[in-house]
Parts: C-alpha cells; sequence; structure tokens
C-alpha cells in the first residue's frame, strides 16, 4: 500500500481547517453535557445517597467526573458515526468518482478519512479534557507527572482504536447504502442505542440484563472502562459502586477495540473494492 | 498504417434487461479527436464509463494503449485522462489544491507536480485563480479547471464527457480551442456529444450512435458526402407531379418528401445545377413557391441514418418518460 491516504487525508483537514466553526459546533453538545447535565445528576445522586457508606482506603469520585469519560465516548461515536455521510457529500459532488477512476488503490480513500476523522477526535477529546478540569473533573487525581504522561498517551491510543474502528464502519455503511437520507437514518439508529445500551452514563450492574447483554458487546463500553482506568485510577468508587480495573480488564478491552477496528476495516476494504460508482 | 490507441472489438453492456451498448467494435488512431455523436441515452456515457474502468467488461474486448482493459485496468487507468459529464470538483478547495489532490492521488513527484502544474493553469487561462476556492469560480472556469486536471497526468488519451453541456456559446468555443490546442500537442481525444456543431467543429472520425450501435462512421466530410454534394429544399404547388420529373433527372441522388417540400440530394454541385432544375420544373407548368440550396449538415447526416432528428427523438423520449410517470 503506498501513502495516497495521506492525500484523502491532507483534503480533508485542509477543509477542516477552512471551516473551523465545524470543530465549535461539535464542541457545543459535549460541554453542555459537562456543563448543565452532569452537575445537576450529580447532585441529584448525592442527595439521594448520602446514606450509601463510602468505602475506606478507596478514591471516590463524584458523578461529574465519572460521566465525563462517556462524554468523550459520546463526542466520538457521534463525530466519528456522522463523518460517513462526508462520502456522500464526494459522491454528490462527483469527486469519488473522479478517486475511484484514479490508479490508486479503493482502500486508501477510507483510509484518509478515517484518519482525518480520527485526528479531529483526538482535538475534541483535548479541549474536552482541558474544559472538563476547569469545569470540576477530578482526571488524574493522585497522580505523579510521569503517570499522568502515561495516562494521556494510553487514553490517546484507546481513542485512535476507538475513532478508526467508528470511521471505517461509518464510511462502509455511507458507502453501501445509496440514498443520502437512507444513510442518516441508519446512522441516527445506530447512535443512540450504543451510547445508551453501555456505561457511559451510568454504571453497568444497575441495568436490566438484556441491556447488559448488549453493553458486553458494546465497543462503547471497553473504551469507557480504559478512559476511566486511564483517567481515574485502577480502583475507585462511585457513588456506592466500586470499581476495580485489573490489568487483564485493560488487556482485554484493548483486544476488544482492536478486533472492533480490524473488523470493520475488512468490512469497509470488501464494500470499497466492491462499490461501483457511475 | 497509423497505430491504433484503443481498440474496441464486441463491446456490449447491460444494465439488467436494458442493453445500453450492444456489439460495438471500433478504432481510434493516435493523436485523433475520435467522436460519439447520439442523443442521450445512446449509450455514450456507458461505453466511456467502461473505457475507463468504472462499469466493468461484460462481454467483448477492449485494449488501450496496449493495455489489455480486463487484466490491467490499474495500467488503463494510468493512461487516460477524464472530464466527466458532470461537475465533478470539491468547491471548498482552492484550484490549486485541486490540481495538487489529483497529482497526488495519480503518485506524480512533487517536482512534476509544482512544474505541470502551473504550466497547465496557464493552458486554460486560470493562473491568476490559482488560490481562488472552486466554488467562486465561473460554470466556464470550472469546465477548464476540469480539463487541467484530466490532462495533468500526461495522459495518452483524454475522454471527454459531454465537454460544453450548460455553456454559454462564448465559453463553448474558448473550450473548444483548448480541446484543439491539448490534441495539437499529441494528446488523443475520445469525445461524446449530442451536439452536431461540436462533432462538426472538433472531430476528425465521427461515430453516430443510436439506441447502442454505431450506424455510421467517417469524417464529418465523408458522412456528408454519403448523402450527397449538396441538398435542395424546393416548394411547389405540386409536389407529386414534380417527384416523378425529377426522379428521371441522373444528376439527382434522392429525393424525400417532407412536410415543407421536398428535400433533394444531389451528385453534383448545387449552384451550376440550380437553373437547369429551376427551368426544368417551370416548363411543365409547374409553380415554385420557394427553392433552397444548402450543404449538408450532420443535421442531416443524422436524418438520413436514423430517420428522425436528434431533438425531436429526445423531445419524443422526454414526452414518453412523462406519460410513463402519469400511468
Amino acid at each position: 500500500m503506498g501513502a495516497e491516504f495521506l492525500t484523502i487525508f491532507w483534503r480533508d483537514m485542509v477543509k477542516f481547517w477552512r471551516l473551523k466553526a465545524m470543530l465549535f459546533a461539535s464542541l457545543i453538545q459535549p460541554i453542555l453535557w459537562l456543563a448543565l447535565f452532569g452537575p445537576a445528576m450529580g447532585s441529584f445522586f448525592e442527595n439521594n445517597m448520602m446514606t450509601m457508606p463510602s468505602v475506606t482506603g478507596v478514591v471516590s469520585v463524584n458523578y461529574l467526573t465519572f460521566m465525563s469519560s462517556g462524554i468523550i465516548a459520546m463526542t466520538i461515536l457521534f463525530t466519528c458515526l456522522y463523518s460517513g455521510i462526508f462520502i456522500q457529500l464526494d459522491k454528490q459532488t462527483g469527486l469519488l468518482k473522479q478517486m475511484m477512476a484514479s490508479p490508486m488503490e479503493r482502500e486508501h480513500i477510507f483510509f484518509g478519512l478515517s484518519l482525518s476523522g480520527t485526528t479531529k477526535s483526538l482535538i475534541q477529546v483535548i479541549i474536552i479534557i482541558v474544559f472538563g478540569l476547569i469545569l470540576g473533573v477530578r482526571f488524574f487525581e493522585g497522580f505523579a507527572p510521569i503517570n499522568i504522561i502515561i495516562s494521556l498517551l494510553g487514553i490517546l491510543l484507546f481513542v485512535v482504536l476507538f475513532a478508526m474502528g467508528l470511521m471505517f464502519l461509518s464510511l462502509a455503511i455511507a458507502m453501501k447504502i445509496q440514498s443520502h437520507e437512507g444513510v442518516q437514518a441508519v446512522i441516527t439508529l445506530l447512535t443512540l442505542p450504543l451510547f445508551f445500551a453501555s456505561n457511559a452514563l451510568y454504571p453497568l450492574e444497575s441495568m436490566p440484563i438484556a441491556i447488559r447483554a448488549i453493553s458486553s458487546i458494546n465497543p462503547l463500553t471497553y473504551f469507557i472502562n480504559g478512559i476511566r482506568y486511564f483517567s481515574i485510577g485502577s480502583s475507585f468508587n462511585s457513588f456506592g459502586t466500586q470499581y476495580t480495573y485489573t490489568n487483564a480488564d485493560i488487556l482485554i478491552s484493548f483486544a476488544f477495540l482492536f478486533g472492533f477496528m480490524m473488523i470493520m476495516y475488512f468490512a469497509a476494504t470488501r464494500i470499497f473494492r466492491k462499490a461501483k460508482v457511475v | 498504417m497509423e497505430e491504433q490507441i484503443i481498440s474496441v472489438k464486441g463491446l456490449s453492456h447491460r444494465y439488467g434487461d436494458l442493453k445500453a451498448v450492444d456489439n460495438i467494435s471500433f478504432n481510434v488512431e493516435k493523436g485523433k479527436i475520435f467522436s460519439f455523436l447520439g442523443p442521450n441515452g445512446a449509450g455514450k456515457t456507458t461505453t466511456i464509463n467502461i473505457l475507463i474502468t468504472l462499469l466493468p467488461i461484460q462481454d467483448g474486448t477492449v485494449s488501450i494503449s496496449g493495455y489489455d482493459l480486463k487484466t490491467q485496468h490499474k495500467s488503463v487507468r494510468k493512461s487516460v485522462g477524464i472530464v466527466f459529464q458532470e461537475e465533478t470538483l470539491d468547491r471548498d478547495l482552492t484550484v490549486w489544491e485541486t490540481m495538487e489532490f489529483h497529482g497526488r492521488i495519480y503518485s506524480l513527484p512533487k517536482d512534476v507536480r509544482t512544474t505541470r502544474i502551473d504550466e497547465l493553469l496557464k493552458v486554460v487561462e486560470l493562473i491568476d485563480k490559482r488560490d481562488e476556492l472552486v466554488k467562486n469560480l465561473s460554470g466556464g472556469m470550472k469546465r477548464r479547471l476540469e480539463i487541467a486536471r484530466g490532462l495533468l497526468t500526461r495522459p495518452k488519451v483524454l475522454f471527454l464527457d459531454e465537454p460544453t453541456i450548460g455553456l454559454d456559446p462564448q465559453t463553448r468555443y474558448s473550450v473548444w480551442d483548448y480541446i484543439k490546442k491539448v490534441n495539437k500537442e499529441g494528446v488523443t481525444i475520445f469525445l461524446t456529444t449530442h451536439y452536431m456543431d461540436e462533432a462538426d467543429q472538433l472531430s476528425d472520425v465521427i461515430n453516430i450512435i443510436d439506441n447502442g450501435e454505431i450506424i455510421a462512421k467517417g469524417t464529418s466530410n465523408s458522412l456528408k458526402d454519403e448523402i450527397g454534394k449538396d441538398m435542395i429544399y424546393l416548394e411547389t404547388d405540386k409536389d407529386e407531379k414534380s417527384t416523378q420529373i425529377l426522379k428521371k433527372i441522373s444528376e439527382i441522388k434522392k429525393i424525400k418528401s417532407s412536410s415543407k417540400g421536398l428535400v433533394i440530394s444531389l451528385n453534383v454541385e448545387g449552384s451550376r445545377f440550380l437553373p437547369k432544375l429551376i427551368k426544368k420544373i417551370e416548363n411543365e407548368g409547374i409553380e415554385i413557391k420557394s427553392v433552397n440550396l444548402k450543404k449538408p449538415s450532420l443535421d442531416d447526416v443524422f436524418i438520413h441514418f436514423t430517420g428522425r432528428e436528434l431533438r425531436e427523438n429526445q423531445e419524443k423520449k422526454k414526452n414518453k418518460s412523462i406519460m410513463g410517470g402519469m400511468n
């Protein structure tokens, strides 16, 4: 495989930079969740669960800190899944046809776009973490500086796996389905169930068994496990629920996300190679 | 013998039950402007899409620049350039970025891109618009940019699918000039059009295509010669009687009656023959209402081979589809 995907990446980033308003627009939603939903829900929990005994010797985190990993996941989920629609635009402008007629292998088209979608996600995640810290999210508390750096690298690694997998998925859907409306409908149908059937806003333990089953094959859950582990620690307590992540848990999460990404890569490759655009 | 850059044998293509291209064969000589002339839906774009590898070959063999289309499609892609019928530009990129993007996906080295992009933008007179966003360009400028882009990879053959569709007359003429200029540099041009004047002005070889088949081919002049040297449009008060008289004249190749009188194709030059014809008719006591001498146009050629006018044909199709929609 040559490096033509870098050209696809370059073009998308040039446009992204030109339309900076899109970046700000994409940040409004997560920041509203952190600024409004987080504190409101947090104080509700605090008022109702005052009687819960806190476990001694374990870090206790507030709800805002707990849910912010979920908000990071949500932002990536929405950004990446809706990015697939960009290839629909290329279909409409005809540029996709131009790319398909070039000697470049088809994989470059979706790989390059996935790379730019992931870059956008990384930028968003960094901004959300910084905003979160300002709003009172207690990430990296009690971490030594070297651990903060390692944790940040861990977060970025998980973001890359998760975002690439989602980008492959959404581009495959957008390539496979002919109509713009169809793509929009499928993506919308996909995002909210994935978000709610995960541990983004509440612990898995309190879910009905059916939703729990879904969440156990939901890449969002594994991604959020990783983010919580790197940002809060291997053992913490939030509103009476005890969280412990062993190294094995994190390796499983990593392996799951890696597997998710690879399966989506092969699915997208298949769909792009077969696609006819005339 | 001239070198053949494209050689097509027995090419057919179906969309389900619809036969879009029906067993066509042709050769394109290197350095020529070769055109497909025909109404919309005749199979022109389908043929182009097969030749540039966007559609798979169902039936037939094609070789382009010595490469077999079926087995060496990557080499074919490298040796052809394409300007699609509809605009295929990213409006949020600048003129230069559009060219740079294209050069990079074709893996042209950086130094080659740098010199060639400026060179081509000068040719199509867009060098002043280098950093302008595509969405701010006029229709003609966008077309010129697409032509420049098609040439960036120095293709052996440049495919132009209806290159002047939707452009105003002045812009059309300037696009024609660029096409001729590019052809003079040695690029073979494969053109499709449903405009008679475009095929007439540009092509070395014209293929008239209708319902997926090539029904006539030749140079513009040879096609016109086939239906006669000159044509006379004659209106009299007794058209039938006139036809009987004229049938006996050896200089007349063919007579057709139309709603506006008789259409007479000649074997000889019309200006010297016309006085003789008028005398002959008037001697029989027939009154001539109007007479018009003209050189055959491609329109006449098209009518001759298909039995209908190009435009009329399209109107009919349109009506048919409207009727179909109402049922």
